[in-house]
């Protein structure tokens, strides 16, 4: 179900593809790496490879800092404990197509972030602006994400054993000096998996820089890489090189993915 | 003690920004004229009206977009249950060869993005087959989902051994033991798996909006996103009217939410770790 198509991208890249009505019998010589040759030469691709990191550098340090301390708020308290999880949660089951409804309405010029920065307000707008467009959807989805990422951390932190904090508290460490020294480290996994995960949507963003930022405008300041994808291999009319950029994406995803499996398993170790 | 107010007050603080687009978006869905200014989040009476519902549902009529969306979601999700439901079985129940191959696809199908088959799917299914604008072209790719079978594997590991063992002293089959013993057992399953796949083709904006052409085919995330991209330009008040759009996509899935919330957070947390 998912290989046969899959396969199909793979040898899909390596031809001359294009279109053709249904039934209709057109040729696909084999033309090596061509596709792929075009698919790194077009510069609005390799914007999208920036755009990529430009997100992970928002998003990553963000999760962590408010998501591992809120998990860890979380995991003290008895009480209300299901009703912060619901409200953590929500933005995470919301569709993304209203959330970056809302997104467009708060970061708009005459929005309430604007509103409030008064003078501050970047000139031209968040999401015309080359520099801060791609920030915003850093921004959005972090938001979108973190209530997710909350329930990782607590899933992480609650299966640390009690008796490790006991026997930190006999010793005089306080609240902070345990939070550092016993659960910072403990879940060093989740933080592993949060960079994985952060980095397989980073570089399938599409909803967000097709709507948000009106086609990863301006000039591509917002694209990824799915939506270049999209924009060469549908609109344009080049599945063969579109089926390229989709192999590359998923080497880079699978890269990051086995990079992730190495440090979890030295993090392991090391702790061993 | 102001240790807790420190830990509530962080908490409520998460809380707070968690909620606070989302009750933008209500209240700007009910302001006559945009007001994007703090001030803009407090009731005002004058400013007031359901003027933006009545425009969205002129540009996008919300009765036939809801009902698509509520077809494409039913779809995957009866497919998903009765696909799931066997293979999690399979999967957690039986010995046969290429187990743990099959298990080692299903989680390389949890990591592989959607977004990679796009194009050989497009092809397929709109070039090869000409489903573009139908239910099933947009239900097809969805039809099999690895977290539904995960959650039928746990849930079907769970159930005692002895359970089975006894049906097949009493000599019965494989599938008389799937339908008359681990059937009737797994409506908490069943209700978890349903609920975490309506979300998915509900929300879904990319595939849908790949492949219908045809504006009263179209799910209601897509036939919003068109109208963020293209005609939003138009109305009065533009911001209005696609948050008006936003709460009635974004409620259904919200009230589920709520309703089960349970389920959702335990389920994703699953489906997250297998990742």
């Amino acid at each position: 179900m998912y290989a046969v198509p899959a396969f199909q991208a793979v040898r899909i890249s390596f031809l001359d593809y294009i279109y053709g009505a249904p039934g209709a019998d057109i040729p696909h010589p084999f033309i090596g790496l061509d596709n792929y040759r075009e698919a790194l030469t077009d510069p609005v691709l390799r914007r999208s490879f920036v755009n990529v990191v430009i997100f992970l550098a928002v998003n990553v340090p963000l999760t962590v800092a408010i998501g591992m301390p809120l998990a860890a708020a979380l995991g003290r308290v008895g009480r209300f404990r299901a009703l912060f999880r619901v409200a953590f949660f929500i933005p995470y089951v919301t569709a993304s197509v209203a959330v970056v409804g809302v997104w467009y309405w708060m970061f708009s010029g005459s929005g309430i972030v604007n509103s409030l920065l008064g003078r501050f307000a970047p000139d031209p707008s968040w999401l015309i602006n080359s520099r801060w467009a791609m920030v915003v959807i850093g921004l959005e989805v972090t938001w979108k994400q973190l209530g997710f990422y909350v329930l990782l951390y607590l899933a992480g932190i609650l299966a640390i054993p009690v008796s490790l904090y006991e026997a930190a508290k006999l010793d005089g460490a306080g609240v902070i000096r345990q939070f550092w020294s016993i659960t910072v480290p403990s879940i060093r996994n989740v933080n592993i998996l949060v960079i994985t995960i952060t980095t397989i949507i980073g570089f399938n963003l599409f909803t967000e820089p097709y709507l948000l930022t009106g086609g990863g405008g301006p000039n591509g300041a917002s694209m990824s890489p799915a939506l270049r994808m999209y924009q060469v291999g549908i609109e344009q009319g080049r599945p063969d090189v579109g089926a390229a950029i989709g192999v590359l994406l998923t080497g880079c995803v699978l890269a990051v993915a086995a990079l992730a499996k190495v440090l979890h398993l030295f993090a392991n170790r090391s702790r061993a | 003690m102001i240790r807790r107010w420190a830990l509530y007050g962080g908490l409520t603080m998460g809380a707070l920004a968690s909620l606070f687009p989302f009750v933008t978006m209500v209240l700007g869905s009910l302001q006559e004229k945009a007001n994007g200014t703090l001030g803009g989040l407090a009731p005002s009476p004058g400013n007031t009206s359901s003027v933006n519902y009545v425009d969205i549902n002129r540009a996008v009529p919300l009765a036939q977009a809801l009902l698509n969306s509520g077809i494409f979601t039913a779809g995957v999700v009866a497919s998903t249950l009765l696909v799931g439901m066997p293979a999690g079985y399979a999967l957690a129940r039986l010995r046969f060869p290429g187990r743990t191959a099959i298990q080692a696809g299903l989680v390389l199908v949890l990591i592989l993005p959607f977004q990679v088959l796009m194009i050989p799917l497009y092809i397929l299914v709109v070039r090869t087959y000409g489903l573009e604008d139908s239910f099933l072209g947009m239900i097809a790719p969805f039809a099999v989902n690895a977290t539904a079978v995960f959650i039928f594997r746990q849930f079907f590991v769970s159930l005692p051994d002895e359970l089975f063992d006894a049906a097949k002293m009493d000599g019965a089959t494989e599938l008389q033991i799937l339908r008359r013993i681990a059937l009737p057992l797994t409506s908490p399953a069943v209700v978890t798996a349903g609920v975490i796949t309506f979300v998915g083709p509900w929300n879904e904006f990319l595939w849908p909006f790949l492949i219908t052409k045809d504006r009263g085919m179209q799910p209601l995330a897509v036939s919003l996103g068109t109208y963020v991209s293209t005609n939003a330009a138009t109305a009065t008040n533009p911001y209005g009217v696609i948050l008006a759009g936003a709460c009635v996509l974004a409620i259904p899935v919200v009230l589920l939410f709520l309703c089960f919330q349970r389920q959702f957070t335990s389920a994703s947390l699953d489906a997250g770790i297998k990742e």
